[in-house]
């Protein structure tokens, strides 16, 4: 509108004091980036080469903390992989049960409300009060949950003190909040018409058909939403493997998540420098398995207009 | 927003209604059936731990784990909250105002720098706007611990370890998340509100105040449950910067509650129950902006 009203040529004084505006408006966030983002990231680059125990300044080790974690540090190694299971698992896991459950979910009825809010309820659990719960309920001596094996002809196991079984009971313990995914996916069924579904029971598809053909399709989008959080919140993943195996990862360094390494050196040993060069290299790792992810999004991430060309 | 989820509902029922007319009578009343089998043994399964919580916290600690099950406390020890809240070490009301305090600062901080930063992005025009927008996007890949440690660092040179500030300041200087979120629904509303403002003389500070701000009600709303229920659920972030016991929130003085007293399994689930009953409460009072918020946000809550 001001463009109208002035000559084209020249910056009108409204424009100029809009702008002024727009800048105030967002100058807690500039500063916000400055100072909380790219100050952070930098420094995390710099501290990684360098030895820093927060008394003394930092001292240019090169790549010394990504040669010692790589070659001397078996921990290193331990909770990488600990880390990998754990997303490699409860991520494809927790979509299929959200994705189940939603589809169960999408229907006109009485009481779906009520379900809606009985599945996001663990969301409210403080994530320290839940892992709690679920360490009692999983006792391996008289606990609920060996009970009921042990009533069902299973043995019981030791879930959170035995090796072999303690990521398990994390991975159970993550399924238990699967609820808000199931809402994600809830909500993008309602987004899909429901006339596409009438032509194609027109057309004769039955139920499988048209699930496979058309919500299926037309669900990859909020999918993929929910893939790549998945995966980076399951990376990073701290409370209930702390809550259950404190810094050392018990039993056996069994739930010693990458997370907790980091937090180990950093704020218990005060290796800035080795927990910074453990910290850069999560962040490539989602970096590469985010841009993987994407990538290959092309090949089944349903998209618009590329239907509509066809 | 619950309008137009509203017209949805009803056409989608419309259209349900049509095409069962179709089928044979006996099939989608069976199926129907079936659905609310799985989905009551579902919702059991997740009401569970709730119940069991609840259940153990009145149990007397030996009888937590007999055999066989008890479903039902007996007796009843009503008196364990009453332990848990007076135990030593566990200072229940101070926890409770230390996360009243740091939940509702942040939620402050994040709800007034959001909608400014938002608003800005969305209805102000300024030189490089879209490439500090694209920016702000881009940081949402960067994972926490990244700029965690040396933001420790600073927070340390500052002098702030062992306060709240480095728990709470941040907020007041915005969170990408948020602002992508407010700056998608400042930009769904009608230009004309701003000209009209225009030309009744309100400066930009008044528009933004007066006119476009109660209209994003909702989105304030929903930014401010979900702000509230993550520092609530905060662990992390106080299990690093704070020191004092008495400083705990709730989150953090449950596990140095429970790293204390590793056999009092009662008086832990009393202590449990504590800390999650808030968050139901509010919950009950908020519903729709919890569960509406899942769809604008998808955030993991």
């Amino acid at each position: 509108m001001a463009a109208i009203v002035s000559r084209p040529s020249r910056i009108s004084p409204l424009r100029r004091r809009r702008a002024l505006a727009g800048y105030l408006f967002v100058l807690p966030w500039i500063i916000s980036l400055l100072v909380f983002t790219a100050y952070p990231v930098l420094a995390s680059f710099y501290f990684s080469l360098t030895d820093y125990t927060v008394i003394e300044a930092p001292r240019w080790v090169g790549l010394e903390n990504y040669r010692s974690l790589s070659s001397t540090d078996p921990s290193f190694w331990i909770s990488a992989y600990n880390s990998a299971y754990y997303a490699l698992i409860a991520v494809p896991v927790g979509l299929i049960v959200s994705l189940g459950l939603a589809l169960l979910l999408n229907m006109q009825a009485k009481g779906i409300g009520l379900y809606r809010t009985i599945f996001y309820l663990p969301a409210l659990a403080p994530p320290v009060a839940g892992t709690i719960i679920f360490i009692i309920m999983f006792n391996s001596q008289g606990g609920l949950v060996n009970q009921v094996l042990e009533l069902v002809g299973l043995s019981g196991v030791g879930w959170f003190t035995d090796p072999k079984w303690a990521k398990l009971g994390l991975i159970i313990l993550s399924l238990w909040g699967v609820g808000v995914g199931t809402l994600v996916f809830l909500a993008g069924l309602k987004e899909i018409p429901q006339s596409l579904l009438e032509a194609a029971g027109i057309d004769g598809a039955n139920t499988w058909q048209r699930f496979r053909h058309i919500t299926l399709p037309l669900l990859t989008p909020v999918t993929l939403f929910n893939l790549v959080m998945g995966v980076i919140g399951s990376f990073q993943v701290f409370t209930s493997a702390f809550v259950i195996g404190g810094t050392t990862g018990r039993p056996l360094e069994s739930t010693l998540m990458y997370m907790v390494l980091i937090y180990r050196h950093a704020f218990r040993y005060f290796k800035m420098g080795y927990a910074s060069a453990l910290a850069v290299l999560l962040f490539l790792a989602i970096l590469i398995v985010t841009v993987t992810i994407f990538r290959t999004a092309r090949l089944w991430v349903f998209q618009e207009d590329e239907e509509q060309a066809a | 927003m619950a309008q137009i989820a509203e017209t949805r509902v009803k056409n989608t029922a419309h259209n349900v209604a049509m095409r069962s007319t179709k089928r044979t009578s006996w099939r989608k009343p069976l199926m129907n059936l079936l659905r609310h089998l799985v989905l009551i043994v579902v919702s059991i399964a997740f009401v569970f731990p709730f119940y069991w919580m609840v259940i153990t916290a009145l149990k007397e600690n030996t009888r937590v784990f007999t055999y066989p099950i008890e479903w039902w406390p007996d007796p009843i020890r009503w008196d364990n909250f009453s332990t848990a809240i007076n135990y030593t070490g566990f200072p229940f009301w101070q926890f409770l105002r230390n996360s009243v305090y740091y939940s509702l600062s942040v939620t402050i901080g994040t709800v007034i720098s959001c909608a400014a930063v938002g608003y800005g992005f969305a209805r102000l025009r300024f030189p490089g706007r879209d490439l500090l927008f694209i920016l702000t996007l881009a940081t949402l890949m960067i994972p926490g611990i990244v700029t965690f440690i040396p933001t420790f660092v600073l927070f340390r040179q500052l002098g702030m370890l062992g306060t709240y500030s480095p728990l709470i300041l941040p907020a007041f200087l915005g969170n990408a998340f948020y602002i992508f979120m407010m700056r998608q629904f400042f930009q769904g509303l009608p230009v004309e509100l701003e000209d009209a403002a225009r030309v009744d003389g309100a400066g930009e500070l008044r528009t933004f105040w007066q006119i476009m701000l109660p209209l994003v009600r909702p989105a304030l709303l929903v930014m401010a449950v979900f702000t509230f229920l993550g520092a609530w659920h905060d662990f992390f972030s106080p299990l690093v910067y704070l020191s004092e016991r008495d400083q705990y929130p709730l989150s953090l003085g449950l596990f140095a509650f429970r790293s204390q007293r590793t056999t009092e399994y009662s008086l832990m689930m009393a202590a449990s129950t504590l800390t999650t009953l808030p968050l139901i409460i509010l919950f009950f009072f908020a519903q729709r902006y919890f569960l509406d918020g899942i769809k604008l946000t998808g955030i993991k809550g």
